[in-house]
């Protein structure tokens, strides 16, 4: 509809985004329906967790062990560098990364075996003296393939099983966090954790010897 | 400044205006003698990899200050120096496709001279860095934390270099497209069981794969100069930006973005919105020992394949089942020397880095340099036995008569320097004086780097330039485009270098945090 007089129903663009999102909830609402958060600030906004602060590694490694045993499952360390054994102290399950890597090798392979066989079929060369079907020489081809994949696997793979990138979270909003990069460790415990209580929490964290402690706002 | 908060402290330290160094040497050099502490002959002792009793913070401010502070003089000099002769190069490029290949030395029987020698080369140089990050990982090597980033970025750059010399020596660059398998209306495909189409794979995967490990071992890194820069912008220290000037203070613009500013989208975007966070540390940790364990066999792949493109030839000198080891060898030996060659003068122009890059670590490179230089030795006086003893009398003719004997071989001085400087050179680092001096070891690099070139030279022209029939000899002789093409090579490696040196984080922050005492998790340490 190009000529549009008074009195017609003009279609309002944030109408139109509307209904679609409404269409869209009842179809996908893990997508669309946040579901109500547990805790709220005073401000209004939904609280995404508390942070604590630690200043030296043996600190924040033992903590870390008294979160895991007083049973929570929805919290993260945040560190500078990667602590050795900081995976049996949060009781993190090993990753599924090293499978998925198998896969990409196979499938890599899988290419480059069917890419040469495929050329040899459709153009047949013989140079060299090497008759058409002369496997051997393909090698090189399949290793080299099979390593690209499984390379490209290891990087997206681990990205996209860290959820990266993400380029904005509650956590970087807290001016403190920006040390994580440099010399402090922190760890967070989400709001929707079934355990998570502001006080209860809050103590569990001063008692481990965290310092700063604060909570995080969910701005989005 | 004893009234600020400690932040914001940090933050004018960082941002380099707070004046001096980044951060001040606390433990002076043991007086009176080059040795910096880590040279301790003791086995039971471990030499400490960073000195000075570092903590977090300083090691942090070191390696990002100098990343953060305005450009340096010396830096603007070397870079005007070597972009002009990387524009050279550029230029040397144009003009080979505007014009044809025949602007190069190469004739009927010489068909492959410096563009080949040149390919070979730069790859080979390629080569330490995924050495450094992968094999030594795997060996648990903790000293290669000093070198790798640096190692690695020089990887990238030297394979950008390999990359551009057979793209342009095909001729018709613009058919190149035909080195991939792609669908074409000609229904004409690649030879799979042709070297150089193993090349093209080897070299393409290498690349790739050095690059993503370059770049993965850099997010956190990147990360930190984000963090730091917002830092600064949020406690408003944050430096106008500044147009270098060659006298003089910088030109301010005061219209233009803040350097921070540009520094938190641009880093912000590299980082990918990395938070620390222990439970993606351990799936990137899994991901990078993988990525070592795929890249071993990769980098002893790349050069064998590359040794290939000879070995499974018919020329005498090139046919011989010696070549990939013999070409590994070579690389990891030509690497390291142009590591060292590079790092030696950073740790003199940027004392603080001679906290982190310490006299072990030379000395365990330069003890590299001596095993492989050995091991290439062995294998030039191998190929020769093996020519004598094979009776093949046009084996034995391609090293005696065009090689070695001054009196038959006209390129004998070639074949010569590369011995003095691979064989002879490397022989000093048995004094352990030699190879805890910098100087020397500068020097031996240089050498080595001269004669690993020399070698592919000696390789590729000498081989073919007499063949079976003597009425195809025919010397090769450089024109000024070959050697300025190589020359400009140099230049666009130096560039890339230099850009690197000044915008990236030049040591791997995160992990040389692992390696420092304060990272253990048990009180007594």
């Amino acid at each position: 509809m190009t000529t549009t007089k008074k009195g017609e129903i003009e279609m309002d663009i944030k109408d139109m985004i509307n209904d679609a999102k409404s269409l869209g909830a009842d179809y996908f609402p893990m997508f669309l329906r946040k579901p109500a958060p547990k805790f709220v600030t005073e401000s209004g906004n939904a609280v995404f967790g508390i942070i604590a602060e630690f200043d030296e590694t043996p600190k924040v490694f033992k903590a870390a062990k008294q979160v895991r045993d007083a049973g929570y499952s929805k919290w993260d360390v945040h560190t500078p560098f990667p602590i050795h054994d900081m995976e049996s102290a949060m009781g993190i399950k090993t990753t599924k990364l090293p499978l998925m890597a198998a896969g990409a090798a196979l499938t890599g392979v899988t290419i480059a075996i069917s890419l040469q066989w495929g050329i040899d079929w459709l153009y047949p060369v013989v140079v060299q003296g090497k008759p058409a079907g002369a496997w051997q020489a393909f090698m090189p081809v399949i290793f080299e393939l099979g390593v690209l994949i499984t390379a490209f696997m290891c990087i997206f793979g681990m990205l996209a099983l860290n959820g990266l990138p993400r380029f904005h979270h509650p956590l970087f909003s807290h001016e403190r966090f920006t040390r994580v990069s440099n010399d402090r460790f922190f760890i967070a415990i989400e709001a929707n954790d079934p355990n998570f209580d502001p006080i209860k929490t809050k103590k569990l964290l001063e008692d481990a010897g965290g310092t700063d402690i604060a909570l995080v706002e969910d701005v989005s | 400044m004893s009234d600020m908060h400690p932040d914001q402290t940090i933050a004018l330290q960082a941002s380099g205006i707070a004046s001096g160094q980044p951060v001040a040497r606390r433990v002076p050099l043991i007086p009176g003698t080059h040795d910096d502490g880590t040279l301790v002959e003791d086995p039971s002792l471990r030499a400490p990899l960073v000195l000075g009793e570092r903590s977090f913070d300083e090691v942090t401010n070191i390696v990002c200050g100098y990343a953060e502070a305005p450009i340096p003089k010396i830096w603007l000099t070397a870079f005007t120096i070597t972009s002009t002769i990387a524009a050279l190069g550029t230029g040397m490029i144009l003009y080979l496709i505007i014009t044809g290949v025949g602007v190069w030395g190469l004739n009927n029987q010489v068909d492959w001279a410096w563009d080949i020698t040149n390919f070979v080369f730069w790859i080979g140089i390629g080569h330490a860095g995924t050495l450094i990050s992968a094999i030594l990982c795997l060996l648990k090597q903790n000293w290669r934390t000093a070198v790798n980033r640096a190692a690695e970025a020089m990887t990238i750059f030297a394979v950008i270099c390999a990359g551009i010399f057979p793209g342009i020596h095909v001729g018709r660059v613009w058919m190149a497209w035909f080195l991939a398998p792609v669908p074409n209306s000609n229904g004409i495909w690649p030879n799979f069981r042709s070297p150089l189409l193993w090349d093209v794979f080897a070299v393409s995967t290498y690349a790739t794969v050095s690059l993503l490990f370059w770049y993965m071992g850099m997010i956190p890194d990147v990360a930190t100069l984000r963090d730091r820069a917002s830092l600064r912008l949020h406690k408003g220290v944050s430096r106008v930006f500044k147009l270098p000037m060659p006298l003089g203070d910088g030109l301010a613009l005061h219209f233009m973005p803040k350097p921070d500013q540009i520094r938190v989208l641009i880093y912000g975007i590299m980082a990918l919105g990395w938070r620390f966070s222990s439970r993606h540390w351990h799936r990137y940790e899994k991901a990078y020992l993988m990525l070592a364990g795929i890249s071993t066999p990769l980098v002893l792949s790349v050069h064998s394949i590359v040794s290939f493109d000879f070995a499974t030839s018919v020329i005498p000198g090139w046919h011989t089942t010696i070549f990939p080891p013999y070409f590994v060898a070579g690389a990891v030996f030509g690497g390291f020397a142009m590591v060292l060659w590079l790092l030696i003068p950073l740790r003199m122009f940027l004392p603080n880095f001679s906290d982190i890059l310490t006299l072990r670590h030379l000395e365990n490179m330069a003890k590299i340099i001596l095993l492989t230089g050995t091991m290439v030795g062995f294998a030039y006086s191998m190929e020769f036995f093996i020519a004598w003893y094979g009776a093949n009398e046009f084996e034995f003719a391609a090293f005696a008569n065009n090689r070695v004997n001054p009196a038959k071989a006209p390129y004998w001085w070639a074949y010569w320097t590369m011995i003095t400087c691979n064989v002879v050179f490397p022989q000093v680092f048995w004094f352990r004086r030699m190879r805890q001096n910098p100087l020397v070891i500068w020097i031996v690099a240089s050498a080595v780097t001269v004669g690993m070139w020399f070698e592919r030279f000696v390789i590729i022209v000498t081989s073919i330039h007499r063949a079976f029939l003597p009425g195809e000899w025919h010397m090769f002789f450089p024109t000024w485009v070959d050697i300025l093409t190589f020359v400009g090579s140099c230049g666009i490696f130096l560039t890339l270098f230099l850009l690197f040196l000044k915008f990236l984080p030049v040591f791997a922050l995160a992990e040389l945090k692992l390696v420092m005492p304060q990272s253990h998790t048990d009180d007594h340490h």
